[in-house]
């Protein structure tokens, strides 16, 4: 095998690294000379991200450093899941009121937005990217072992197919085209097919990773997203004066899925949700709950005492609209957070006991 | 080309951190900070985006006997961490892009001219070790020195080890090596002598293994490391089931009203 002169100067360096490192059992960089020096916190971790323990040993782990790394992800990503979530939902509310014959306004505004969801989301998600300009190596393979794979051909079908549905529609409404049934109707189904895939794989992106808190709970984040995407969507309807109880109708069904989702995670507690417990992470969870849980269930049980447009019903149902769309977007970023203070601490992977940290100032047995 | 492997035998390790030096020399690796973290001698604290080697310092009780240690005087254990470069990579899973591959030497590279910083593989590395660089938004972490192993190479922080704590080689005559170790400081009378290699768990072994005294999660090595994808099952029969419902629950919505 031969080397280049140059990579034999560089070869000889790591031979000259080794034998500085035998001499005097240390060695420093020539790369490390303190003009060079970057102030940015090394690896992410902030010394004040976390309560370094006084030291390593089996029952701390190294000196009470996260094992796993943080989640890159900005306000773009709960954003996202948010905005995706219910324009998924809802491009699947404008297929199935179609079929069973609902108020074609009311389908007509969940075309569009759904449309307006999917035109939004692709610029939230590749504003989080790190490298924005290779947005379209997402669409280099396809990787079904890959949620974020999937999730990427699944949103540029949705967007595709929500936007040519509307549009379609829209064109064919003003009479500018000819109605062309095929078409469309492959955009309508396209778009619900693909956006129920929307509304939910966001939950296995999330719950399929290290992160304990998130895949401690994977069974139940997609179906939490999904139920939180419907609330959203239905709510925006309403928000825009539609009055079938239809909606109020889905809206009840989906108030009480997120009621029992919030008593579910209040009473399953073990090691990996602690974050969905304690501190400021838990009481968003416990707000988010709340507000798209309990509170909307109840007004939209009071709306049904009055008929379903009298003045009071709608009210009430507006109200518990806002409480829903609320709800749902601190339930994504709760979700987010959660993560963020799961991957701090190295308790769960390293299978350590609770509480956190032994008293620092005591000193561990040897063995 | 046959699969190449890491043993990195911290009973040997003298903390000179030769091995982080020759990396960032070698893969001109950005200097990431001079924190003085009073984590012992630890200044980079784990591995990351600009750490690819990683040397710990665990100070522990004082051991008489080995190696001549006065009573009050405590004990060095240092152990150089790395990427794993796991059988079944999380991070390789979990890249959309396609930029994460597995080379002819059984390494996990990012190739960083396809990586567009989408950040996935950091949340599914179960190690911790691939990490997002905030200035320039690709994720990096150890290459396995991909371009020395191509020439024929050791890598370069096996090259500049001092001690031979870090070995480099085939894999399983290495994982032999590794066993040899063990014996051999079990018959010296060193009881508390482990081998980290988490074969038995859904990562199925490492491609770089470590000889620690003591309890690997000292050094932060997690017992039961699992790759993100055997969640999978589980989220996408969620996902399936809600989005079932979601259906169901509209269609009887719509036409259980009069007023749709």
């Amino acid at each position: 095998m031969s080397i280049s002169p140059e990579r034999e100067t560089r070869e000889l360096r790591l031979q000259q690294i080794r034998r500085e490192a035998e001499l005097r059992a240390t060695s420093i960089s020539k790369l490390l000379s303190t003009s060079q020096v970057d102030k940015r916190p090394s690896n992410g971790h902030a010394l004040q991200d976390f309560e370094p323990a006084a030291y390593a040993s089996a029952q701390t782990g190294y000196y009470g450093m996260p094992l796993l790394k943080t989640p890159s992800w900005t306000w773009e990503v709960p954003i996202y899941l948010f905005v995706g979530g219910a324009a998924g939902a809802s491009a699947m509310l404008a297929s199935v009121g179609k079929l069973t014959g609902a108020d074609r306004d009311m389908i007509r505004d969940a075309r569009w937005l759904a449309a307006i969801g999917a035109a939004l989301s692709p610029p939230l998600l590749i504003s989080d990217l790190g490298f924005p300009k290779r947005f379209l190596n997402m669409l280099r393979v396809f990787k079904v072992q890959s949620p974020m794979s999937v999730g990427s051909w699944t949103l540029v079908s949705f967007s595709s197919a929500a936007a040519a549905s509307a549009v379609l529609t829209e064109l064919e409404r003003r009479r500018v085209l000819p109605r062309i049934p095929v078409l469309t109707d492959v955009a309508e189904i396209g778009a619900a097919l693909t956006g129920l895939v929307l509304a939910t794989y966001t939950g296995v992106l999330v719950g399929a990773t290290a992160i304990p808190v998130w895949n401690a709970k994977v069974s139940l984040i997609p179906i939490h997203f999904a139920t939180s995407g419907l609330s959203t969507a239905v709510s925006v309807l309403e928000l825009r004066g539609h009055t079938s109880s239809a909606l109020n109708k889905i809206g009840i069904g989906a108030t009480v899925v997120e009621t029992a989702i919030g008593a579910s995670l209040e009473l399953g507690k073990k090691p990996a949700t602690e974050p969905l417990h304690h501190g400021p992470t838990g009481w968003t969870m416990r707000v988010a709950g709340l507000l798209s849980g309990p509170v909307p269930l109840a007004l939209r049980l009071l709306s049904l005492t009055s008929s379903s447009r009298s003045a009071r019903s709608v009210k009430l149902r507006k109200a518990a609209a806002i409480s829903s769309i609320a709800g749902s977007l601190i339930t994504r970023w709760a979700w987010v957070y959660a993560g963020r203070a799961s991957s701090k601490d190295p308790k769960v992977p390293l299978q350590l006991p609770g509480p956190p940290r032994p008293d620092a100032t005591q000193i561990p047995q040897d063995k | 080309m046959s699969v190449t492997a890491f043993l990195t035998d911290s009973t040997l390790c003298i903390g000179c951190k030769a091995c982080e030096v020759a990396c960032k020399e070698w893969n001109q690796v950005p200097a990431d900070g001079f924190d003085f973290r009073a984590l012992s001698y630890d200044n980079t604290g784990s591995l990351g985006h600009s750490t690819w080697r990683h040397v710990k310092f665990v100070e522990n009780g004082a051991v008489p006997g080995f190696g001549g240690n006065a009573s009050e005087v405590f004990s060095w254990g240092f152990s150089s961490d790395v990427c794993k470069h796991c059988a079944n990579a999380g991070c390789l899973e979990a890249c959309p892009t396609g930029a994460i591959v597995r080379t002819e030497f059984g390494g996990v590279y990012v190739q960083p001219d396809v990586c567009n910083g989408c950040g996935y593989c950091v949340v599914c590395c179960p190690f911790g070790v691939v990490e997002r660089r905030p200035d320039d938004g690709r994720a990096f972490k150890c290459t396995f020195c991909y371009d020395r192993q191509k020439e024929g190479l050791a890598p370069a922080c096996a090259t500049a080890c001092p001690t031979e704590s870090i070995k480099f080689g085939e894999i399983e005559h290495l994982r032999e090596t590794a066993r040899e170790r063990v014996r051999d400081l079990e018959e010296k009378g060193f009881d508390d002598v482990n081998l980290y290699d988490p074969t038995e768990t859904s990562v199925g072994g490492i491609h770089a293994f470590f000889i620690v005294r003591g309890d690997p999660k000292t050094y932060n090595l997690p017992p039961k490391p699992e790759v993100p994808t055997t969640y999978l099952k589980k989220g996408w029969m969620s996902a399936g089931i809600a989005a079932a419902a979601m259906v169901a629950g509209a269609f009887l919505a719509f036409t259980g009203s009069s007023d749709r």
